[in-house]
């Protein structure tokens, strides 16, 4: 068996008395789109907290690429290559496309403020690596033209493309997308689904995935995981999640 | 419709004349050991009169007259300057009137007046500090002005104990407020933003306290007098050298002596340091530090997802922010020739604030006409002079509720990709 | 008993005195902060406002020959709670309101704004200098051995602590019983969802300013007459107090303003006791600082939960 790139074991978390996520396991693997389905209020969104950081787990373990991530700090997790979406679009409203872009390749350029002062060699190569790479991933997500526009100011469907140009510009092994067709209509959804599967194939990176559109989800994911009530329900292929008895049970109630 | 108009315009008045009536209509008096009140004169009474009559009639027709504001053109800036393509070929030689212009302006005008734009320059100074940590890094820093403050005991107190001179003080007094800015900043960056502005307010008056009652050193409430002026290397301005050997500025070039040297020396030390800031700025704010400053102050969780360590990236804006201030303080204490804390009041730092954020926040040019105009009207205006904390206060709350965007708002660079 | 016990004593009784008036100001920090999340920067000058109020009416009053002590001092505070409620109104209706929703900077720079008006609004109106009262209430009891040290409790001190006590079990009656007082809470549980059900918001926001600013006119009346005098600039600085008294007690949390101003009373009167009483400024923001960094939520408020 190859070595998974994010195995989650036993993942819990509680706030005070009440426990949003129970004994969770998750596994994904190189190459390999995943998703968490679940009804609302299931505690998928506090996964994600959970393994992007924004909440330290209260049990459990969190390997990523062999190694442990969980209690590490949000920007050290994505540091090591698990970036995330967030269900409200978060974007730096008031600065431009690329702009956005930049700052997402922070770390892979030269910080240093004498090196920035004095536009020494290495810094003006990093720079315009920087440029080229942002440009290259606008074009994936078709928002090239806009690359002087202020995100703000972008169509909501725009919006969402240019949050998965700024995860991927940061050069991820595992993206997380939190709700990524919500608000999305019809066409922009199949656009998301081919995006999402060019990411695989022509990117090679991973996706775990967190939706409600269950087309988009049936379509694309290679593994389901069902969620409900903070605890794990079941998990397998599309067909498998289909004719499970319990999951029909979750979403539709009892007969 | 019209009926609950005419209320509400009754009830404003009202309600103007409920807070007119005894702050404005009855003044205390001390008289002897006895508190007296005396009613207002007739005079005064009338301006309420017609203060409650103007609240009246502009609820009453507030339809008809935000009809005739909205109907107003707004002033376009982009429409009045030529195009972008223009203005880029343009811009190298603009600049280098300009510069010109200040180099060989203070020659020309009295005494006063370059002491005005030394003073203006100063604030834009400040300004741009603050511009860092509020307008760029969206932190709100309202003890500025201890870091002013540091700068300026920094090089006071080295001049005085230990002779060193303005210019190897310049950076100390910089380093010495960074670190100041550093060492608060460390702690204090976790907090959220309207905590921050509390905790840094408490700051600056801690500052304030501390340079008052340290009396042995800092000399207390009476402050340190004779600061040595800057020399141009080692050339002093005043009359007669103060150290045996030494040469004074008129006697090096065997001109007449004029006081007003030293005042236009002082000019253009501002002029150069102000450059200097000026650029650095400029060159950060287009540096990976500068975006993200502005990502923080857009989207702090975002920027957590993307990698960036939010507390360096606070801690560097606060940093180089408090080093501008001590830069500008170290200046300050050189031209005054004399502090005390009463420079550094808070009053100080709501000022600085109040440039950064009708200049409008992040926007370099807009803070620098916005110092000009903060210290220059005053001036203008001197028989207004007890208005003038009035208005800067009411100015920062119409500035918010029209236009929270400043006088001149911040323009996103272009940048060019290769497709 | 000691010498040093009694000293003691004395400070408790001084710092349990100013402690409950920050508590008061604080009050109006912490309903604020719970109900729409900022500080309301101008809400010191409000106090200040009540203290002038409060001497203009007892000059007044005594100028047209009234003798009747209580009978003045009601007045008075009726006269107080009403002009300064008016004036906490006004600054949200003008200041506040319609900033709503904006970025969180833009009302916090436009309420210091305010409070620089405010300021110097009264600077032109009454002057920048000290407006002295004699004292009304003279008296009081002692305690302890004259010869070793005379513990005294005044008459002043008895008033600030009934009227404080009075003031906040009205304010806890109304906040628990009323329907006003529900529509209260419900706002600050969750401000959107109170507006969906129907209730006034924008009402029940001005309210909560309005009582603040009255609890702070009587913070202001007791403090003016306590310590006999007000200038325009007293404001500011128990503004400060009486917010470091909110964080302490956890802002949003009223029991919590009620503790923590207890608790920087005391702390100020026992460092000025025993260090130069310049200093106590100094020890209650680091006081401040030391809570916000070690214990954000304060000492009874909730842990805040970050929304991503």
């Amino acid at each position: 068996m190859s070595q998974l790139l994010l195995d989650v074991n036993g993942l819990t978390m509680r706030f005070g008395g009440l426990v949003a996520v129970n004994k969770v396991n998750l596994a994904v693997k190189n190459r390999q789109i995943v998703s968490i389905i679940g009804p609302n209020g299931a505690g998928k969104t506090t996964v994600f907290n959970c393994l992007s950081g924004f909440y330290i787990p209260s049990e459990g373990s969190v390997m990523f690429n062999g190694g442990e991530i969980a209690g590490m700090k949000d920007f050290q997790i994505s540091r090591q290559g698990l970036v995330r979406t967030f269900q409200h679009v978060r974007l730096f409203s008031k600065m431009t496309v690329i702009e956005n872009m930049l700052v997402a390749q922070h770390r892979h350029l030269n910080t240093s403020l004498l090196a920035g002062l004095f536009k020494t060699g290495s810094y003006k190569r990093l720079e315009q690596e920087a440029m080229d790479r942002a440009a290259y991933w606008l074009k994936q997500v078709d928002l090239l033209e806009f690359a002087n526009r202020e995100a703000g100011n972008l169509a909501y469907g725009q919006q969402r493309r240019l949050e998965i140009a700024r995860c991927m510009v940061t050069q991820p092994e595992l993206l997380l997308l939190d709700e990524p067709a919500a608000g999305l209509n019809p066409n922009e959804t199949k656009e998301l689904d081919e995006l999402i599967i060019r990411l695989r194939d022509e990117h090679e990176i991973s996706v775990l995935l967190i939706e409600h559109d269950m087309g988009l989800v049936m379509g694309i994911s290679d593994h389901i995981y069902v969620i409900a009530q903070g605890t794990p329900l079941a998990d397998g292929t599309a067909d498998e999640i289909k004719n499970n008895d319990d999951v029909i049970k979750a979403y539709l109630g009892e007969e | 419709m019209q009926n609950s108009k005419f209320l509400s315009a009754i009830f404003a008045a009202g309600v103007t004349f409920v807070l007119a009536c005894l702050m404005l209509g009855v003044k205390l008096n001390t008289e002897g050991t006895t508190l007296q009140v005396e009613g207002a004169s007739t005079e005064q009474w009338t301006w309420i009169g017609l203060g409650i009559a103007v609240v009246f009639l502009s609820q009453l027709f507030s339809a008809q007259i935000d009809a005739f504001f909205s109907g107003l053109p707004k002033p376009q800036l982009a429409k009045v300057l030529p195009e972008a393509s223009v203005m880029a070929r343009l811009k190298p030689w603009l600049l280098a009137a300009l510069i010109v212009g200040m180099l060989v302006w203070p020659f020309m005008v009295s005494r006063g007046s370059v002491d005005l734009a030394t003073l203006t320059l100063i604030y834009i100074m400040l300004g741009l500090g603050l511009n860092i940590v509020v307008g760029l890094a969206g932190l709100l820093d309202l003890g500025f002005v201890a870091f002013y403050a540091v700068g300026a005991y920094t090089y006071a107190l080295l001049s005085m104990y230990f002779g060193l001179s303005f210019w190897i003080c310049l950076p100390l007094a910089a380093a010495l407020a960074a670190l100041f800015g550093f060492i608060l900043g460390f702690p204090v960056l976790r907090l959220r933003g309207d905590y921050l502005a509390i905790v840094t307010l408490g700051f600056g008056e801690i500052i304030r306290i501390l340079l008052n009652n340290w009396t042995a050193v800092t000399g207390g409430p009476n402050g340190i007098s004779g600061i040595a002026k800057p020399t141009l290397f080692g050339l002093e301005f005043t009359r007669r050298a103060k150290e045996e050997g030494a040469m004074t500025f008129h006697e090096f070039f065997g001109i007449s002596y004029s006081s007003s040297y030293k005042v236009i020396f002082l000019y253009l030390i501002a002029v150069v340091l102000v450059i200097f800031v000026i650029y650095l700025i400029n060159r950060l704010m287009r540096m990976p530090i500068g975006r993200a400053w502005e990502a923080l102050r857009e989207d702090e969780i975002a920027c957590r997802s993307l990698g960036l360590n939010r507390t360096a990236i606070k801690l560097s804006a606060f940093t180089i922010g408090a080093s501008t201030a001590g830069f500008a303080g170290s200046f300050f204490a050189a031209r005054q020739g004399f502090i005390s804390p009463e420079s550094f009041i808070f009053i100080e730092s709501a000022i600085i604030l109040a440039i950064v954020v009708l200049g409008g926040m992040g926007s370099q040019i807009g803070v620098i006409l916005a110092a000009i105009v903060m210290t220059i009207l005053p001036e203008l205006a001197r028989e207004f002079s007890e208005y003038r904390m009035l208005l800067f206060g009411l100015l920062m709350v119409i500035m918010m509720r029209w236009r929270p965007e400043g006088l001149v708002p911040m323009k996103r660079p272009h940048l060019e990709l290769k497709q | 008993m000691t010498e040093t016990f009694l000293y003691l004593i004395q400070q408790l009784i001084n710092g349990l005195t100013i402690g409950s008036t920050y508590a008061l100001i604080a009050i109006g920090y912490t309903m604020v902060y719970g109900i729409i999340g900022m500080i309301n920067f101008a809400h010191g000058e409000i106090y200040m406002i009540g203290s002038y109020i409060t001497f203009i009416v007892i000059a007044g009053l005594l100028g047209m020959g009234m003798v009747s002590l209580p009978i003045i001092l009601i007045i008075a505070l009726i006269v107080a709670v009403i002009i300064a409620s008016t004036y906490g109104w006004t600054v949200e209706r003008v200041a506040y309101r319609p900033l709503r929703g904006t970025n969180r900077l833009i009302p916090l720079i436009s309420a210091i704004g305010m409070s620089i008006f405010l300021q110097n609004y009264v600077v032109l109106a009454q002057g920048s200098r000290d407006v002295a009262l004699p004292p009304q209430i003279s008296g009081g009891w002692t305690f302890g051995d004259p010869s070793v040290f005379e513990v005294s409790f005044s008459y002043m001190q008895a008033l600030i602590w009934v009227v404080t006590f009075v003031a906040m079990t009205a304010l806890t009656l109304f906040i628990s019983r009323s329907r006003m007082g529900r529509a209260c809470r419900a706002c600050s549980e969750d401000l959107g969802m109170t507006n969906l059900l129907g209730i006034d918001t924008n009402r029940t926001i001005a309210l909560t300013f309005i009582i603040g600013a009255a609890l702070a006119a009587v913070a202001g009346l007791l403090l003016g007459l306590y310590y006999g005098v007000v200038n325009p600039f007293v404001g500011f600085i128990a503004g400060l107090k009486a917010f470091t008294a909110a964080v302490l007690g956890g802002i949003g949390s009223i029991p919590g303003a009620v503790l923590g101003g207890l608790i920087l009373g005391v702390t100020e009167a026992l460092t000025s006791a025993y260090f130069p009483s310049e200093y106590k400024d100094v020890v209650s923001f680091g006081l401040l600082v030391l809570i916000l960094l070690f214990r954000p939520s304060g000492l009874l408020g909730k842990p805040e939960v970050e929304k991503v």
